[in-house]
This record gives C-alpha cells, sequence and structure tokens, in this order.
C-alpha cells in the first residue's frame, strides 16, 4: 500500500476510530466525505478527519442514520451561509 | 457551588431505567449538540450540562453515589477517602483512569465543580469510541481593528500557554477562521495533532463601511461646486486622493474610484472599489448680497422656462 502525505487508509483509519469501514464508504457515498482511491486503497485526507468526527458523534452517539446526517449537513450548509449573510449585513449597516 | 439536580436536567424520574435515561440524553442532545448549533454558545453550555447528567446517570456506580451523596455533597471527600483506602488493597479504581470521551467542536471535559466534587477531576469515563487518532482541534478568537486588517500583519498569541506568531494577511473578513495545522491537542498513537482554529471578529474603526471588497463613503460637497464643478480631496485607506467634480453634479451622485478599496484576502496587489456618493450642501447664514444673487439665479431660470 502507497502511503500518501496527509491522508490516511479507511482501513487504518477505522481501527483507530474503531468503526466500520462500512460507515466511511456510505459518507463517501452520500457525498459526506471525499475519499481517494489509489489501486486497491481507500484513503481519507486530514482536513476531512474533522468532519469524519462530527459525523461520527452523530451517528454512533446521536444515532441519526445516513439520510439524517445528509439533511443535517445540508442545513448546516445553510444555516452557515445565513450566519454570513448577517454578518456581511451587520457590517454594511455599521451595527 | 450549587447542588446539581442530574435528573432534572434529563427531565427524567429518579426512578427512570438506563433505557429511559438514554433515550432522554438523546433526545436532548440532538436538539443542543454544539455540533447542530453552530456558534451557539448557549447550546454548549446546555449539552455540557445534559452530557454531564448522562455521565452520572448511566453509570450504575456513578449514580449509586449521587443518589447517595448528591445532595449532601460536601460529604462526598469522606466517601473517596474510605473508597481509596479500600481500593488500596489492590482493587481497580472504580471512576478514574478511564479515556476522554470526546464530543467535537472542543466543548468536552466541561464538567461542573459538582461534578468535580463528587466524582473528581478523572470522573469522566470512556464512551463508544475506542483509541483517539487526531488531536482534539482548539478554538480561538481574535478581535482586530478593520485599519490593521487593511494591511498584512503579524500577530503573537498565547493558545495553551504557547507563543504562536502569525501572519495575518491584509483583507481578511470578519468571521473569517484561520486554520493553524498542528496546533491543536497531541495526537494520540502517533496521530496528527489537532488543529486551531482563529475566528477574527473586526470592528470597524474607520468611517468607511466595507461590504466584502468594497468600500463606501460619504463626501459633503458644497453647493457651487456640485453646480460649476472642480476638486475636492478626499481621504482613503491608502491616504488622500484628489478628485474633480463635474460641473452639474447632483446630490447622492457616487463615483466610483477603482482599486481603492479593501485589499483581496490573498491577491497582492489586488483591490476592492471605494464608492463616494456626494452629499450636496446648501449655503445657511446667506448675507443680503448671497440673497440677492439667488433671487437673480431665480428669476433667470424663471424667465428660461
Amino acid at each position: 500500500m502507497t502511503e500518501q502525505i496527509n491522508s490516511i487508509s479507511v482501513e487504518q483509519c477505522c481501527s483507530y476510530y474503531s468503526i466500520e469501514v462500512a460507515f466511511i464508504r456510505s459518507l463517501n457515498e452520500h457525498g459526506l466525505i471525499e475519499l481517494t482511491q489509489q489501486e486497491e486503497h481507500y484513503f481519507i485526507g486530514f482536513e476531512q478527519l474533522a468532519d469524519l468526527e462530527k459525523y461520527m458523534h452523530m451517528h454512533y452517539d446521536l444515532e441519526i442514520n445516513m439520510e439524517g446526517l445528509e439533511t443535517i449537513a445540508h442545513l448546516l450548509n445553510k444555516v452557515q451561509a445565513l450566519q454570513t449573510e448577517v454578518r456581511t449585513l451587520r457590517n454594511a449597516l455599521g451595527t | 457551588m450549587d447542588y446539581i439536580d442530574y435528573y432534572k436536567t434529563l427531565g427524567v424520574a429518579k426512578d427512570a431505567s438506563a433505557d429511559d435515561i438514554k433515550k432522554a440524553y438523546r433526545k436532548l442532545a440532538r436538539k443542543h449538540h454544539p455540533d447542530l448549533n453552530p456558534d451557539d454558545k448557549e447550546a454548549v453550555k446546555l449539552f455540557q450540562q445534559i452530557n454531564e447528567a448522562h455521565e452520572v446517570l448511566s453509570d450504575p456506580e456513578k449514580r449509586k453515589k449521587y443518589d447517595q451523596y448528591g445532595a449532601d455533597w460536601k460529604q462526598a471527600d469522606q466517601f473517596e477517602q474510605a473508597r481509596r483506602q479500600q481500593s488500596a488493597g489492590g482493587q481497580g479504581q472504580p471512576f478514574g483512569g478511564g479515556e476522554y470521551h470526546s464530543y467535537g467542536s472542543g466543548e468536552d471535559g466541561d464538567f461542573s465543580d459538582f461534578f468535580s466534587s463528587l466524582f473528581g477531576n478523572n470522573g469522566s469515563r470512556s464512551g463508544r469510541s475506542g483509541t483517539r487518532f487526531k488531536g482534539q482541534d482548539y478554538r480561538a478568537a481574535v478581535q482586530l481593528k478593520l485599519s490593521d486588517a487593511y494591511q498584512t500583519h503579524q500577530q503573537t498569541f498565547t493558545v495553551n500557554g504557547k507563543n504562536i506568531r502569525i501572519t495575518v494577511p491584509a483583507g481578511i473578513e470578519d468571521g473569517q477562521e484561520i486554520k493553524i495545522a498542528g496546533y491543536g491537542a497531541p495526537g494520540a498513537n502517533g496521530g496528527p495533532n489537532g488543529d486551531l482554529y482563529i475566528t477574527f471578529t473586526i470592528q470597524n474603526d474607520t468611517s468607511f463601511i466595507r461590504k466584502g471588497n468594497d468600500l463606501y463613503t460619504h463626501q459633503p460637497l458644497n453647493l457651487y461646486k456640485a453646480v460649476l464643478g472642480g476638486d475636492v480631496t478626499i481621504e482613503t485607506m491608502a491616504g488622500k486622493v484628489k478628485l474633480t467634480v463635474v460641473p452639474e453634479t447632483q446630490n447622492e451622485t457616487t463615483v466610483r474610484l477603482k482599486g481603492k478599496g479593501f485589499p483581496v484576502y490573498k491577491k497582492d496587489g489586488s483591490f476592492g472599489d471605494l464608492y463616494v456618493t456626494y452629499q450636496v450642501q446648501l449655503p445657511t447664514h446667506l448675507s443680503e448680497r448671497e440673497k440677492e444673487l439667488f433671487k437673480e439665479l431665480a428669476k433667470e431660470t424663471e424667465n428660461r422656462s
């Protein structure tokens, strides 16, 4: 297996976190994280680990299924965009 | 320090089953989890309370101790002492030594004084996840003045006792987050360190309004210059600039000064525009002679129409 800089293989990652490979593959399939493929192995970038942990907690600790995670991710993006817009408008108003 | 009613926090009865407690916790956690409530400090606080209540009530030993000593938490020290004497004979520690259970976003590990007095600082136990990999991310907030954000500058921060010197690129936005990789908590089992996220709050100390990379300002213009044209000198972020006012400039006319706005983030030499809106000011305290001239002007205008 070729080592990749700034990323970790999905198998290694799952062993560290004690989670199933299927969970990460499923996140990838739902577009919630992006895996890269090299030969037969899948890798996850370090910059995505924070997101992975977030989804892990939601899934395992809060029992939210994949469809729920997808909806949450979509709504959180919207919340973030709205928060940025509010900040920009507040700036424009000088408040 | 007050007694905390963990049953009330989770909204369950004192005789609630382990399953009821789990259900109540999950229901509340889904509502108040910080990952689901970005930028909401109240949610972080509430989640800590819910988490702490769950930490105690979901662990049969902790729950027993809480039920027994909770209301008289001051006696817990004596309990601890007795327990330590018992475990000195080679028995394991009932509460300590557990692994940290993280909920991400840096809100974990914050337990109340009440919790610490009852269970000690190592009271938190292991959660579902096994060995940690990446260290926890740290978050810090920094305030900047708009005039400082105009120029790339060095800034030194102290985060967890460590001095970090970073370059703040010109053009940084209010609310923008900068990630400094590897400056978070150390990773476990050879994993990478967490990252440090710095959020910048920018306070406007100038007379300009900033919208993205563009700046907006108002410029008073006397009636005569507005009518006849002339030059005005205006302040920009980069210093004074002379503008030529065209004759018959109307009130609220806006002119654009290309490249005189705010620097574009991480694009050296690239700037937004400055929009100057003229506010034509009518003369006051007119002399008799001036009034005469205005009357003459008015008459002239009437004759023309």
